[in-house]
C-alpha cells in the first residue's frame, strides 16, 4: 500500500531527509519519500501493518522536528 | 509573508536595533572594577583597574554581557529552546544545536557582538529562506490552479451548482463563457472557443463544436456549451495532471539524493574536527583564546542548510517552469535524465507526421494540375477513404453530385466512375494496368501513395498522398540538436520509401523502417545498448499502442496527451499538446536546471570548505562563517529562484 499525506510546518529541508531515513528504517516500510517542497509524505509499505507503520511514522517526525505535523484524514 | 515569518521579521528587526545600540556604547562604560571578573592568560599581569585595558585575557563585564543578552535572548531563544529538545530527542547535531553552541561559545569569549550577531543573521537567512519557498510554493500552485471549483449540472429542468467529484457520468453540465471546464465531456449544444493556456502553455484557443469533446481546465472564452459528462472527476484530465504534477517531486533525483547524503556525513564530520581543533592545538600550546574561537566558526559553517533547501528547490522550480510550458515531467529524476538526453528516438506518425494523409505533390502528363484533381475528387467524392478525403480536401470545393455516375469502388485499389460523361478510373497502378491503359515506367519509389488518374483510357497523372510532416517539427528537431542531442532516431511501421520522405524533410541521422509493433521495442534496446555511459535515450511517441516502448526507453516522452489517459500513465514525460517544440523546451528547461543544480552544490560546498580551511588557519572571522552558512544559502536560493521566475 502506498499513501501520501500532507504535512505542516516541516519548516527545514535537512529534517525532510532525516524524517525520509528514519521512516525508511521503520519495520515493514517498502519505500519513503518526504518531499519538502511539496509538504508531503509518502509511505509505501505492507498492507495489514499499515497502521502501525503509520504511527510510528509520526512518531518518528516528531521526534526529528517536534512542531511538524503530519495530517491524517 | 505568513504570519509567522511576519513576527520573526518584528523579532529580528527589533534585536538588530538593540545590538545596535548596545554596540554604541563604549566598552569604558562598563569597564568598573566591581562589575567584572578579568581571566589573565599565564605571563601577564593583571591590568586592572588602573588602565581599565584589555590585556589579552578575557574580560566579563556582567552589565554589558546583560545589555547583548536582552536581543540575543529575543532573536534566539527558539533556537536554543529547539536545540535543547532535540538533544532529549537524541537528534544530537541539527543546526539549532550548532548555532547555540557557537553563539554560546562566542559569547564565552568574551565577543558578546559577535555572537548576538551570528545570531541574528542566522535567523535573517532562515527567514529569508522561509519566505522563498513559501513564494515558489505559491507560485507554482497558482500555474496548476486548474482544480475547477463548481460545476452547473443541469438536474430536474434547472441548473444547479455543486461540487464536480458529485456530476455523475451522462448528467449534463453548463459551461458559460469565462467559466472553466469542469469535466471532461462532449459538447450536446452551443459552440466556443476553448483557452487551453493552463494545461498546454498554447495560447492560441482550440474551437469546439457540438459532438467534440472538451477536456476539463480549459476555459471556455465565447459562447455557452451544453456538455454531457463522459468521466467522473477522479478521472478527469484536471485530477489526473494534478495528481501527477503534486506527485512529481516524490520520484527524487540523484542530486537529491547525493545532497542528503552529503549533508549526513558532513555534519558529524566538521564538528568533531571542530572539537579536535579546539582541544588538541591548545592542548599543545596552551592557546585555547586562539584555537576555541577557529572551533566555533568551523561549528557555525557545520550546518548543512543552504544545500540541502536549494537543491530541490531548483528542481521544484523546473519541474514547476515545465508544467506552466504544457511540459509534465513526473519526477526529478526524470527532469535529471533528460539534461543527459543524448539520443532521441521518434515514432513517425502522429509524432513527426500528422498522421492525416494529404496531397504532396500533382504530377499531370496532360492537362493542368487544377483538371487532374478535380477529375480525381469528383471520382472520389463518395468514398470514405483516408486518402480519397485527402484528395477533396486538396481540392477545396463542394463536389456536385449531378456530374457523376456509375460510381463502383474497388476496395484496395481504387475507385471507377464516369465524370462529366468520361470513364474516369483512379487507384493504384495495378488497377489501371488491369484495364490495359499504358503509364509511363515508374520512376523510383515514390514517397506515399500514389493515385493514378485515366480518362477514357488515357493516362492524366498521378496525385502522391502522404502523411504530412508536423509543421515545426524542423525547427524542433534542430533545437534538439543544438541542445545538445546527438542523434536523432525514426522508427516506423511504413515502407521506407515513406519514411525517406520524412527523414529527408527533417534532420534525422537514422531511419528503421517496416517495424512491427514489437519490433521497435527491440529497436530501442539495441540503441540503448549502443549508447554511450552517461547518455540517455529518450523516445518520444503519441501514446497509443507505444506502451512498451515507452516504458522501456531511459526517458519515455507522450505527445498530444491532452484526453489520452494511456499516454499520460505510461511516459514519464507528457506533452500537453502534440507541439513537438515542447520537447527541445523540456530538454533546455532540464539543462538549466541541472545548471542551476551544480552551480549551487559547487558554489555551497566551496565556499564552506574555503571558510573551514581558512577558519583553521587563523584567516577567517566569525563573519566569514556567517557568510558561509547564511549567505551561501541566500545565494543558492536566488540563484534557485532564477528557475521560478524565468521563463
Amino acid at each position: 500500500m502506498k499513501k501520501t499525506y500532507k504535512m505542516e510546518d516541516l519548516d527545514c529541508a535537512n529534517c525532510a531527509a532525516k524524517m525520509e531515513a528514519a521512516i525508511r528504517k521503520i519495520d515493514g516500510v517498502t519505500g519513503a519519500s518526504v518531499s519538502f517542497m511539496a509538504q508531503k509524505v509518502t509511505i509505501e509499505g505492507d498492507d495489514e501493518r499499515f497502521e502501525e507503520i503509520l504511527k510510528e511514522a509520526v512518531k518518528v517526525c516528531k521526534k526529528v522536528e517536534p512542531d511538524c505535523r503530519i495530517l491524517i484524514k | 509573508m505568513t504570519r509567522k515569518q511576519k513576527k520573526n521579521l518584528i523579532r529580528i528587526l527589533l534585536a538588530g536595533v538593540l545590538l545596535v545600540a548596545a554596540s554604541l556604547i563604549p566598552r569604558e562604560v562598563f569597564l568598573q572594577p566591581t562589575w567584572m571578573i578579568q581571566f589573565v592568560d599565564p605571563g601577564q599581569s593583571s591590568a586592572l583597574p588602573p588602565q581599565w585595558v584589555q590585556t589579552g585575557g578575557t574580560i566579563y563585564s556582567f552589565p554589558r554581557l546583560f545589555l547583548f543578552l536582552i536581543p540575543y535572548a529575543l532573536v534566539g531563544w527558539d533556537v536554543l529552546w529547539k536545540a535543547l529538545r532535540n538533544i532529549k530527542n537524541g537528534q544530537v547535531f541539527d543546526e539549532n544545536f550548532l548555532m547555540s553552541v557557537a553563539t554560546v561559545g562566542a559569547m564565552a569569549m568574551g565577543e558578546y557582538a559577535e555572537g548576538v550577531a551570528v545570531m541574528l543573521f542566522y535567523q535573517v537567512g532562515e527567514l529569508f529562506q522561509s519566505v522563498a519557498v513559501h513564494r515558489s510554493r505559491r507560485s507554482i500552485a497558482q500555474l496548476m490552479d486548474i482544480r475547477p471549483d463548481s460545476a452547473n449540472v443541469e438536474r430536474a429542468g434547472e441548473i444547479c451548482e455543486v461540487d464536480p467529484e458529485q456530476v455523475a457520468v451522462g448528467e449534463t453540465i453548463v459551461v458559460k463563457p469565462g467559466e472553466r471546464v469542469p469535466l471532461d465531456g462532449k459538447v450536446l449544444e452551443g459552440s466556443s472557443a476553448l483557452n487551453t493556456a493552463a494545461l498546454t502553455g498554447e495560447s492560441l484557443p482550440r474551437d469546439v463544436g457540438p459532438g467534440e469533446e472538451v477536456i476539463s481546465g480549459c476555459v471556455n472564452l465565447s459562447g455557452v456549451l451544453r456538455v454531457e459528462v463522459t468521466k467522473p472527476y477522479g478521472q478527469s484530465t484536471v485530477a489526473r495532471i494534478l495528481d501527477l504534477v503534486e506527485n512529481s517531486s516524490e520520484k527524487k533525483a540523484k542530486a537529491e539524493h547525493f545532497i542528503t547524503r552529503f549533508a549526513r556525513y558532513y555534519t558529524p564530520i566538521v564538528v568533531f574536527a571542530a572539537l579536535a581543533l579546539a582541544v588538541v592545538p591548545s592542548l599543545v600550546d596552551g592557546q585555547w583564546g586562539v584555537w576555541v574561537p577557529r572551533a566555533l566558526n568551523f561549528l557555525v559553517v557545520s550546518c548543512p542548510c543552504a544545500l540541502v533547501i536549494s537543491i530541490p528547490l531548483s528542481f521544484f522550480g523546473g519541474l514547476g517552469g515545465a508544467s506552466r510550458r504544457g511540459v509534465l515531467v513526473k519526477g526529478s529524476n526524470y527532469l535529471e535524465a533528460l539534461a543527459c538526453a543524448s539520443v532521441v528516438v521518434f515514432d513517425k506518425t502522429g509524432t513527426l507526421t500528422r498522421g492525416e494523409f494529404s496531397v504532396t505533390q500533382v504530377k499531370t502528363l496532360a492537362g493542368t494540375e487544377e483538371e487532374l484533381l478535380e477529375t480525381a475528387a469528383l471520382a472520389e467524392q463518395f468514398s470514405t477513404h483516408p486518402i480519397a478525403r485527402a484528395i477533396l480536401m486538396a481540392w477545396g470545393k463542394e463536389p456536385s453530385r449531378d456530374r457523376v455516375e456509375d460510381v463502383e469502388e474497388l476496395a484496395g485499389h481504387g475507385v471507377q466512375a464516369k465524370v462529366d460523361g468520361q470513364e474516369v478510373l483512379a487507384g493504384s497502378r495495378k488497377l489501371l494496368e488491369e484495364h490495359k491503359i499504358s503509364l509511363p515506367d515508374a520512376e523510383e519509389e515514390l514517397p506515399g501513395t500514389a493515385v493514378h488518374v485515366a480518362a477514357e483510357g488515357k493516362y492524366l497523372g498521378y496525385l502522391l498522398v502522404a502523411d504530412q510532416v508536423k509543421e515545426g517539427a524542423a525547427q524542433a528537431l534542430r533545437d534538439l540538436k543544438k541542445a545538445g542531442v546527438r542523434q536523432c532516431v525514426m522508427l516506423t511501421g511504413d515502407s521506407e520509401s515513406a519514411a525517406q520522405a520524412v527523414a529527408g524533410v527533417l534532420d534525422i541521422d537514422q531511419v528503421y523502417a517496416r517495424l512491427l509493433p514489437g519490433d521497435k521495442v527491440e529497436k530501442v534496446e539495441q540503441l540503448l545498448g549502443q549508447k554511450q555511459p552517461g547518455e540517455k535515450l529518450v523516445f518520444v511517441g503519441d501514446g497509443i499502442n507505444d506502451a512498451p516502448v515507452l516504458t522501456r526507453a531511459d526517458i519515455g516522452v507522450a505527445m498530444g496527451a491532452l484526453g489520452s489517459d494511456a499516454a499520460i500513465e505510461a511516459a514519464d514525460v507528457v506533452l500537453m499538446d502534440d507541439d513537438l517544440n515542447k520537447l527541445s523546451v523540456a530538454v533546455a528547461i532540464a539543462r538549466k536546471t541541472m545548471t542551476i543544480v551544480k552551480e549551487n552544490t559547487i558554489f555551497a560546498i566551496g565556499v564552506k570548505f574555503l571558510v573551514l580551511g581558512l577558519s583553521a588557519a587563523g584567516f577567517a572571522n566569525m563573519w566569514a562563517a556567517v557568510f558561509a552558512d547564511v549567505g551561501v544559502s541566500v545565494l543558492a536560493i536566488l540563484n534557485a529562484s532564477r528557475m521560478i521566475g524565468g521563463k
